[in-house]
């Protein structure tokens, strides 16, 4: 029972630890920011990795859902004679819980997961030892520009997830089971708020962003030098991230449109 | 050796202590760095060489004792004094550190990119030269994963000198190469030393190979200075340490078991558990 207690007590400590390394960090990630001001491009390539490269993924993976949606819904509505409102519920789902959330999951393990293990392969084969000898800061160079990239990519993202999850949704009720097209639109053109469910969706997908961006190059910058560190770190982001959204889902959720 | 100047010293190390955790690294070391030659600092593996070139290039700080660069306690300086002194050095590390995601010719280039602002046209032109000094111009175009560890080398080389430093710092340089690669690195060691006019430091247990390149020798061994001189100075000492070292003998002063419990009683604890 003490060990028992004994092990919570090490853990906790370790988590608050933790957090607080990742909070120095962040404050040093702020500092350097006014140094890219002068410097867009390079945020730009990475804008590219990091944004570009995961549009793929996230095209297909939003059809996917807007499909699955379209069909489940369909498939309840329907009892009720309501087949007309799954416009709304088809756009409802995305934009204020799925695209955000599915995009933040998708985004860790396509993205993030690529941040930790390149920024932490980059210390482990003394890359960012050799800038800082080169009396190049790492932090400027390399960190701030992945971080920022993160952070404008992610709302994109998840923006676009909802829309491909639309079509998708589109497809199916439309094209395959016969809802009227402009019920179906003008349903979602009725029901969706451009406040209430666009404008919080998108701070969802802020905060996701910020939150993913954030593990992502932490973890990176923070692994042990060495094969399994990374291997540890790169873990890390993906778990991390994951929790931290839903998490933190559950509370804006909460602020936003419950009456909790 | 005799006491020199200050300012004949490019670095200069006094008293100087420091652990890894529980680990001491070093005990109390003294080292001068004269201008405009090549020393040479060796030890066995684990004894801390490339830990000493992270302290001298501000990366790690000492526990106590100072490193002077030019004059200036690199763990005492502002960052943006930090920064400058690093301009003037430069560490070239053992794997090379070649930024991966970039062509020999952006590795090279990248230093410059990041310090100056000079034209594309004048930046070709130094870093072509730069890589022609180590024979590599005609790899301009191929990436790091794409050369041999000998020619990464002589890349990272390139790059370390392309700002132009007063001094380059060599963590072993000849480890790993092909007998034709170590000369060929040697040569350039001292053709670079000699016409650059700059001071050069290596740290390496290649005694032979140190021994024929190098100015001044200091021997390193559990967190201490244990002998130094010139080669031929060294090459005659009857220290037993230089003989273990100079004559590859697996054991003596530099013991060959890690610290460890009596043999015996270790094996005997096994049966009583
Ligand atoms: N980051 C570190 N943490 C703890 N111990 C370390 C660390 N880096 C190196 N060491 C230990 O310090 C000793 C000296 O390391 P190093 O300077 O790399 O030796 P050398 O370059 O002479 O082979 C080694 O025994 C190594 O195990
Ligand atoms: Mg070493």
């Amino acid at each position: 029972m003490i060990d028992w207690f004994q092990k919570l007590g090490r853990s906790s400590l370790a988590l608050f630890e933790r957090l607080g390394r990742g909070g120095l960090f962040l404050m040093r990630v702020f500092a350097a920011i006014p140094s890219l001001v002068p410097r867009p491009r390079l945020v730009i390539i990475q804008l590219y990795s990091v944004g570009v490269l995961s549009m793929m993924l996230i095209v297909i993976s939003g059809l996917n859902v807007g499909m699955v949606l379209g069909l489940q819904g369909y498939n309840t509505l329907v009892d009720f004679g309501a087949e007309e409102s799954l416009g709304q519920v088809v756009a409802l789902s995305l934009v204020r819980e799925l695209g955000p959330v599915v995009a933040a999951l998708l985004f860790a393990g396509r993205a993030g997961s690529a941040l930790t293990a390149e920024i932490g392969l980059m210390k482990a084969t003394e890359q960012l030892s050799g800038m800082e000898m080169m009396a190049v800061d790492p932090m400027k160079r390399v960190i701030v520009p992945r971080f920022i990239a993160a952070i404008i990519s992610m709302p994109l993202l998840a923006a676009m997830f909802s829309a491909m999850g639309i079509l998708g949704g589109y497809f199916v009720g439309v094209g395959l089971l016969g809802v009227d097209s402009g019920a179906f639109w003008s349903q979602m053109q009725g029901k969706v708020d451009f406040y209430e469910d666009i404008m919080n969706g998108l701070v969802k997908s802020v905060v996701f962003g910020f939150v993913a961006a954030w593990i992502a190059v932490f973890e990176g910058y923070d692994a042990v030098p060495t094969t399994e560190g990374v291997s540890r770190a790169t873990t890390r982001t993906v778990v991390h991230t994951a929790f931290a959204v839903l998490g933190l889902d559950f509370i804006l959720t909460a602020l936003m449109f419950g009456s909790v | 050796m005799a006491e020199l100047h200050d300012d004949a010293l490019m670095v200069k190390i006094r008293d100087l202590r420091f652990a890894h955790g529980a680990r001491v690294i070093f005990d109390g070391v003294d080292i001068d760095i004269p201008r405009g030659k090549i020393t040479a600092i060796m030890g066995p593996s684990g004894t801390g060489k490339t830990t000493l070139l992270k302290l001298i290039g501000g990366q790690l700080a000492p526990s106590t004792g100072s490193v002077l660069v030019e004059g200036e306690d690199i763990h005492h300086v502002s960052r943006d004094d930090l920064y400058r002194l690093r301009k003037r050095m430069s560490l070239l590390f053992q794997t090379g550190a070649l930024f991966t995601d970039l062509t020999v010719f952006e590795n090279v280039a990248f230093p410059l990119r990041e310090h100056t602002h000079l034209p594309e046209s004048m930046l070709r032109d130094l870093v072509l030269m730069k890589l022609q000094v180590v024979g590599l111009r005609g790899a301009r175009d191929l990436m790091p994963a794409e050369l041999s560890g000998g020619m990464a080398r002589r890349v990272a080389l390139a790059r370390a000198i392309a700002l132009d430093p007063a001094m380059i710092m060599y963590d072993e340089p000849f480890t790993g190469q092909d007998p034709i690669t170590v000369g060929v690195i040697m040569q350039l060691i001292r053709m670079l030393n000699d016409t650059l006019g700059l001071t050069s430091i290596i740290v390496s247990h290649d005694v032979h190979e140190l021994s024929r390149v190098s100015d001044y020798m200091y021997m390193m061994a559990a967190g201490k200075i244990v002998g130094h001189g010139t080669p031929q100075e060294l090459g005659h000492s009857g220290s037993e340490w230089i003989r273990q070292f100079m004559g590859g003998l697996p054991d003596g002063p530099v013991p060959f078991h890690y610290p460890a419990a009596d043999y015996a009683q270790d094996l005997l604890a096994g049966v009583s558990a």
